[in-house]
């Protein structure tokens, strides 16, 4: 039985600016193994780069406010009371992030091994320098860059090559999880390719657990071990890659998402996405948050939101039209 | 002359100086589109795709090269004669952020192309046909004083094809108009402009990145690499019977929902897009392809027809076919 | 973002800044200091006549202190400061407005030349540009004033001259960046000609930018003009220019400094108001601020 590595229960957040309170996350659930790769899927606005920042403790100090839930995270506690400096011994050691655009990730005017460095310098202050330039040659051709591109600054490299020194950075000093977002949007199909491949063999070889978030299904389906579908702040369905891929029951928005996808198979003459658009954080509706759009809206749905029903096995969806029974705690 | 052909392009080459040397945007791409059919132009940075669209419209000069709307060869067209045929080639873009002036209301933005060509006498008749398009897109009438700061990426969108439409056009050019969208809002569109190409008769030049949206919108596909046009055939055909080994690679390498791809994986293609400055001679894709050999260096790679309609740019696959 | 139920109650761009302009206190302070300056300028006639007590002399009552009828004392010719402080708004803020609406016209014209056509043209203009800007702008007023006279036509034109090219840079970088955007060739796929889109994309586009150095500027100008007139090279008295009347306050310094304090705080504040404003309009006009 595997260690859960990381564990959110519930986790509510919100940010609060003149024009208003924007509801981002509602009672978040989610855990992760360790060695597991969690697939968190949604479109723009479900709040899935707000978990991440959540988990990291970046959340904007001003605006965001985390006024529920917890995070456990390993043997290092619950995040959300920890103060900063402890969240600063964690990040970028225990845990680390990349995000999408390799092209405001890396500094421009810092050669690219200085910045790999830099993560040596700041959590493993006890190697010496040679020591330091080793492990960071290591990283490199890990990575698949030749060592001797270290001196290189980042706009003399492609936009994959620079997302695998983000990658380098991130897993230099081997964290035990790995937020990626959406790391693969930017780049070309047959470089995505490259990259995620590299990905899964860097995590095994590390033993990193990673969350993985995309828009993208296919990639979940390549990649994931276990699958988040979120909306409007919430994790409307979760199971196992399995599960959620061969199943027949779904929850109508994940249902919706495959139906949007062309399929490379087969022959569609139409697709059947649904209609309307995600609901405003300022302004989600009561009950369901999808109830506006859902084709088996019932009345019960406009009043309560549903709480997560198990399906099968590790299936959870939250929706009241699901059969199944309560989810175990 | 078939008269079934809207759109006709031979040898376009469109070529751009810089300090480093020549770089071949579009090298010598041919191809036809019928009316009311839709051609996909598919490739990764670099291919080209983009020029190649704005070049079509002569919004960037060829540098050499024929194409033909309706009959007529367009290159030799003067300033008067384009700007009549700019009400029936259009151009959708990709940004529906950066394509749309920040400081016009959708009415505005929607009634501009009608309003530098004099289509309509009056507010009144331009409001209508505002209107009119408006319902078309889909975007709701209470929206028509609406700035573009204050909508999503997919209704955005739908003002660039209602801008489009404006007009009237018989061809519209298609620069990546769903990769900015979110995956439910892009079926949204998508079905959007199939539904009226068929009540239109609209053709498209459809340029994306995604194979799966380009299979699903095209009748014919274009493979682009580095500029040139590698592989050309029906979409049943190309998904069916991909015979250069960079429409192969880009098949192989997306990931798809199927799970039993797991087990399998494909090869993957190596190394990195070389440079369309000075390119080589010879095939351009021979130091990523995995059947490279001697024999590549000398042949002689044009697009041959090895089956019906069926065009491909590979040396190997052509003597094959012999 | 437009919310899915209500009505639209859509605001243009100006609403969107002027509504982020109302949440910085200091550029709305900035505001209502030059509103109040400007309608004191505009009734200072009304206020105090120009005759009897910005340039009429009476001796008798030189240099009092600050009272109820004096509510700023008055000078050593016996002239109501406060009532020369007001008529002096109107000269500082007219010539600062008739020299930057001088700047702005050439230099935009200069600027958007260079911006849209690129190549030799952008530049032969911007090199020339460079020689004007090597000069600092109170030097080249030196000079010019020097070299023409001192009066305010050529007062006006040698602060012209200075923000000239101040102004063609600012709207030359404004057109490179808004004329390779998408919606610019948008424009060109519909058919619009290049003066179309001039006209009617580039320069509502550009305006913002334009607004906040002429704010800034302004400020800077109200400071050269009455640098000048301290020195002697610039509005000559008896006129009631600020800088003027610190040229002629100054040797009383000691024994009346009200002469030099009140010319001297209302230069300052109208300086500091119109930064202030300038800053805060640069700041609510960076898109990278909206939500």
């Amino acid at each position: 039985m595997a260690n859960k590595l990381l564990e959110i229960r519930d986790l509510t957040m919100e940010y609060r600016t003149d024009d208003g309170i924007s509801k981002v996350l509602n009672n978040v659930s989610l855990s992760l193994d360790e060695g597991e790769t969690l697939g968190l899927v949604g479109e723009t606005g479900a709040g899935k780069t707000t978990t991440a920042l959540s988990i990291m403790g970046l959340l904007p100090k001003k605006t965001g406010f985390i006024t529920g839930g917890s995070i456990d995270f390993d043997v290092y506690g619950e995040l959300t009371k920890k103060r900063e400096a402890e969240m600063r011994t964690i990040r970028g050691h225990e845990m680390a992030m990349i995000f999408q655009d390799p092209m405001t990730s890396l500094n421009p005017v810092i050669r690219v091994g200085d910045q790999i460095k830099e993560s040596f310098k700041i959590h493993m202050p006890d190697l010496s320098s040679a020591e330091m330039d080793k492990k960071v040659d290591d990283m490199l051709e890990m990575v698949g860059i030749p060592s001797s591109r270290k001196n290189d600054y980042a706009h003399q490299f492609s936009g994959g090559m620079k997302q695998r020194v983000v990658i380098a950075m991130a897993l230099s000093c081997e964290p035990r999880l790995l937020i990626a977002d959406e790391p693969t949007t930017a780049l070309d199909v047959t470089i995505q390719a490259q990259v995620l491949n590299m990905m899964k063999e860097l995590k095994k070889k590390f033993n990193t657990s990673m969350i993985l978030i995309t828009h993208d299904l296919g990639i979940v389906a390549q990649t994931c071990d276990r699958v988040a579908v979120m909306y409007a702040g919430t994790i409307i369905e979760s199971g196992s890659v399995n599960e959620i891929f061969e199943s027949g029951k779904h929850h109508p928005y994940t249902t919706g998402l495959f139906g949007s996808i062309p399929d490379l198979k087969k022959d569609t003459k139409r697709l059947s996405p649904i209609d309307g658009l995600m609901p405003d954080p300022m302004e989600l509706p009561a009950g369901c948050a999808f109830h506006v759009r859902c084709p088996k809206c019932m009345e019960i749905c406009r009043e309560t939101m549903p709480k997560g029903k198990v399906v099968s096995g590790t299936h959870m969806i939250s929706c009241h039209a699901a059969e199944g029974g309560m989810q175990n705690e | 002359m078939n008269d079934n052909i809207l759109v006709e392009v031979k040898n376009l080459k469109k070529y751009f100086d810089t300090r480093s040397g020549k770089l071949h945007a579009v090298d010598d791409v041919s191809f036809t589109i019928e009316k009311g059919a839709t051609l996909g132009v598919v490739g990764e940075s670099g291919c080209g795709k983009t020029t190649l669209g704005r070049t079509i419209l002569r919004l960037v000069e060829p540098t050499s090269g024929e194409i033909h709307f309706e009959g007529s060869d367009i290159v030799a067209y003067n300033n008067k004669q384009m700007k009549e045929l700019r009400q029936k080639m259009q151009l959708i873009f990709q940004d529906p952020y950066a394509s749309l002036d920040p400081r016009l209301s959708l009415s505005d933005l929607i009634s501009e192309p009608m309003v530098v060509n004099k289509l309509y006498k009056n507010k009144k008749e331009y409001r209508e046909r505002v209107d009119e398009l408006m319902k078309v897109v889909g975007l709701a009438p209470r929206l028509i004083n609406a700035y573009p700061h204050e909508l999503d990426g997919g209704r955005r969108q739908r003002i660039g094809i209602a801008r489009a439409l404006s007009t009237d056009p018989k061809f519209i050019v298609c620069d990546e108009p769903v990769s900015a969208l979110d995956v439910s809002i892009q079926a949204q569109i998508l079905n959007l402009m199939m539904d009226l190409q068929e009540e239109k008769g609209l053709s498209y030049l459809f340029i994306t990145h995604d194979m799966s949206v380009v299979k699903h919108i095209s009748n014919k596909i274009a493979v682009m690499y580095l500029g040139q046009c590698v592989e050309l055939a029906s979409t049943q055909e190309l998904f069916e019977n991909p015979l250069h080994p960079y429409t192969n690679a880009l098949l192989t390498a997306i990931p798809t929902i199927d799970l039993s791809q797991r087990d399998n994986p494909p090869e993957l293609l190596k190394g990195e897009v070389t440079s369309p400055i000075n390119p080589v001679s010879y095939c351009r894709f021979y130091s990523r392809c995995k059947y490279a050999c001697e024999k590549c260096k000398s042949a002689n790679y044009d697009l041959q027809e090895v089956a019906p309609n069926h065009f491909v740019s590979c040396a190997l696959v052509t003597n094959q076919a012999e | 973002m437009i919310r899915q139920t209500e009505e639209i109650k859509s605001r243009t761009q100006i609403a969107s800044i002027m509504h982020r302009l109302k949440k910085n206190k200091l550029a709305m302070l900035g505001l209502f200091v030059l509103l109040f300056m400007i309608v004191i300028a505009i009734f200072a006639g009304v206020i105090a006549n120009y005759d009897t007590a910005v340039i009429g002399q009476n001796i008798s009552i030189r240099l009092s202190k600050p009272s109820a009828e004096h509510w700023f004392g008055t000078d050593q010719f016996g002239r109501d400061i406060f009532a020369r402080i007001i008529h002096g708004a109107r000269i500082s803020l007219s010539m600062s407005i008739i020299a930057m609406t001088i700047a702005v016209t050439i230099g935009a014209v200069i600027g958007s030349v260079a911006g849209y056509y690129g190549g030799v043209i952008d530049n032969v203009l911007m090199r020339f540009m460079d020689i004007l800007l090597a000069i600092p702008p109170i030097l080249m007023s030196i000079s010019i004033v020097a070299a023409l006279g001192q009066s305010i036509p050529n007062l006006l034109i040698a602060l012209a001259i200075a923000y000239i090219p101040v102004f063609a840079r600012v709207i030359r970088s404004t057109i490179l960046s808004i004329k390779d955007q998408e919606f610019i060739e948008a424009a060109r796929a519909c058919g619009s000609s290049n003066r179309r889109i001039i006209m009617a994309h580039i320069i509502p586009n550009a305006i913002g930018p334009i607004i906040v150095q002429a704010t800034l500027a302004m400020g800077a100008t109200i400071l050269i003009i009455a640098s000048l007139s301290f020195m002697g090279l610039g509005v000559k008295p008896p006129a009631p220019e600020w800088g003027t009347m610190l040229y002629e306050g100054r040797e009383f310094l000691k024994q009346a400094p009200y002469l030099v304090l009140f010319p001297g705080g209302a230069i300052t504040i109208s300086v500091i108001s119109l930064n202030l404003l300038g800053d805060g309009l640069r700041d609510s006009l960076d898109p990278r601020l909206k939500n």
